[in-house]
């Protein structure tokens, strides 16, 4: 996908690590000494692409894809081996004043708040170190109070708050300083249903007030589905997909899923001949049938049998990003 | 410069807040950086005491004022960075300080000094009570006492420019214990911790003098003593402006290089 203005532009980003390997015991520990054998680990391979200003993107991968590596280097913290990434025009791992006071980087277990402190002292602490007006302060920390629902915690110390808690502090400590570039690394880990979706919803909120250009790792697909219209997909390091989040499934899963509820049952009679039975149980059966054929066999169904009721539908996205990533990463490279 | 004033303000509150919540850890610190000059003073005397009233050019008054002036002193300018440093790359809390708009020295600068105020409550008290246990007479003239404020300010700032340094090889190694043991005997010997240096042989004083750690430490207690000729504390400011701006940079080139380093092999 191209931009306009691309707000976050990577091109063949590549970063190598080098890792020291020495095989268990204590000769080999000593024959390390003299001889220390190292191993380069491509975590992220040539990947390009652009976010437009505004745009939720998902960034997805399974463990070890090279997600978080990628969202590091945009957020200044590694720098790369090869290749060219400018985020708001900056060149991130110079760590320009300027660009860090515009971008915001929150991983799931990292805490910026300060552990002995009330909240609300930390929130101070940014305040200075950000320069944030104190109008803009007053108002932002109103508006995140009332999103995020902080009332009761902002006057308690951090390491009295539950994971929960502490999270949607995180988040508001990382967006007091109104952040134009988010980097959101599993933002919802350890999270319960509820609160999961009200970050989301937040997120969703904050990005339509602001403007604000979001790019997030998930392994909920619950998020990405209700916040990312466009994914990523990174697999081995390599980029697999860019695109819709609803092409997703017409690219990896050609399939369908048919459910029917019969009248009568079925009978003894076997349904396979339709296409492959996933789930079957007294009066209603779940298929899944080649896309191209969907329409033929649902034609079959309804004058074959006798249907009380027949749906079509993509299969889950979890399901399919799980058919991703069992493809090998070569396979579609171009992407 | 009003932005760093309210960064400072905004650090200074943070580490005292976080004092008080560790209050019993802070007297055990306290403690030690009480007990250890006690010590020394204790030995120092019997010794002067034993010899007939003096060592070298030290009588058993000047000991006892020597290292009430060494723990405050020291208490002014210590530094606990070095051991703290491999534990924050280690654990992250690196990774979030590289995201601020901000050199992370500046909350470790304010961190030390918040301490340093807040147990001067304690320190201030503890060494009146000592000049009174050890009988300790002390007359300074006004001139020295404004000396000793910019002396003391520039002995605070290399040192801690020094430390901060060192307390980045962090980013090379993870046997920072032991070159941290090494630091401090060495600073025990040179910064005139364990006996004034005057107490030294020639050769060794001149291998202090050398060194940047009398500068931190001796020089500064030398002065509230009386001990300096105009010509010793002239040279002797001079040396604590070449070790700060030395550790100046080499803390800025550690600095880019430990970043450079830490930025290749990820957090």
């Amino acid at each position: 996908m191209t931009q306009e203005n691309p707000v976050i532009e990577i091109e063949e980003l590549s970063k190598v690590y080098t890792v020291t390997e020495r095989e268990a015991g204590l000769a080999a520990a000593f024959r390390s000494l003299v001889n220390r054998k190292t191993r380069d680990v491509r975590a992220v391979d040539k990947i390009s692409f652009a976010v437009g200003e505004g745009e939720i993107v998902g960034f997805l991968g399974p463990n070890g894809a090279g997600k978080t590596t990628t969202l590091k280097m945009l957020a200044g913290l590694l720098h790369p081996t090869d290749g060219r990434a400018a985020v708001l025009g900056f060149r991130p791992w110079e760590r320009n004043r300027d660009y860090l006071r515009r971008m915001t980087l929150v991983m799931g277990q990292r805490n910026q708040l300060v552990w002995d402190i009330p909240v609300i002292d930390t929130f101070e602490l940014n305040r200075a170190v950000y320069r944030i007006p104190e109008t803009d302060y007053r108002r932002t920390v109103d508006e995140l109070t009332e999103l995020l629902e902080l009332a009761p915690l902002l006057r308690k110390p951090t390491r009295n708050l539950s994971l929960g808690e502490r999270m949607k502090c995180e988040i508001a400590a990382a967006l007091l300083h109104r952040p134009w570039v988010l980097f959101l690394d599993e933002p919802t880990i350890g999270l319960d249903v509820t609160m999961q979706r009200r970050i989301r919803q937040f997120l969703v909120e904050y990005n339509q007030r602001t403007g604000a250009t979001v790019l997030l790792t998930s392994h909920y697909m619950a998020d990405v589905e209700a916040l990312c219209k466009r994914v990523i997909v990174i697999h081995h390091g390599k980029l697999l997909y860019d695109g819709e989040l609803s092409g997703l499934a017409d690219r990896f899963a050609p399939f369908k899923t048919v459910e029917v509820e019969l009248q009568n049952g079925a009978g003894g009679r076997p349904l396979d001949e339709y296409g492959e039975v996933l789930v079957r149980s007294p009066g209603r059966v779940t298929l899944r049938v080649p896309k191209i054929e969907t329409a033929s066999v649902t034609g079959r169904i309804l004058t074959d049998l006798e249907v009380a009721d027949l749906t079509v539908q993509d299969p889950p996205i979890e399901d399919v990003i799980e058919q991703v990533f069992s493809q090998e990463a070569t396979e579609s490279e171009e992407g | 410069m009003t932005a760093f004033y309210s960064i400072y303000r905004g650090y200074f509150r943070t580490a005292l807040v976080v004092q008080f919540q560790y209050r019993v850890a802070m007297i055990i610190w306290l403690l030690g950086g009480i007990i250890e000059p006690v010590m020394y003073l204790v030995v120092w005397r019997t010794v002067a005491q034993q010899q007939g009233g003096a060592v070298g050019g030290y009588a058993v008054n000047d000991f006892a004022v020597y290292f009430i002036a060494i723990m405050l002193v020291e208490h002014g300018t210590f530094s606990w960075i070095m051991w703290e440093y491999d534990f924050r790359i280690r654990m992250g809390q690196f990774s979030s300080q590289l995201l601020k708009p901000i050199h992370p020295i500046h909350s470790d600068i304010a961190d030390n000094i918040g301490y340093k105020f807040l147990t001067l409550i304690i320190m201030a008290p503890t060494a009146a009570l000592l000049a009174w246990l050890f009988n300790a007479s002390w007359q300074p003239d006004a001139r020295t006492l404004a000396i000793f404020v910019p002396v003391l300010v520039l002995a605070f700032l290399m040192r801690f420019f020094w430390e901060w340094s060192l307390a980045m090889l962090a980013f090379w190694t993870t046997r920072v214990d032991a070159i941290n043991q090494a630091y401090f005997i060495v600073v025990l010997f040179f910064a005139g911790r364990l006996a004034p240096l005057e107490l030294f042989p020639q050769f060794l004083q001149r291998v202090a003098d050398i060194l940047p750690f009398r500068w931190m430490l001796a020089f500064p207690v030398e002065l509230l003593l009386g001990r300096l000729t105009p010509n010793e504390l002239w040279l002797g400011i001079g040396a604590q402006l070449f070790w700060l701006v030395a550790g100046y940079l080499v803390m800025r080139v550690i600095y880019r290089a430990g970043i450079r380093r830490y930025a290749a092999f990820g957090a």
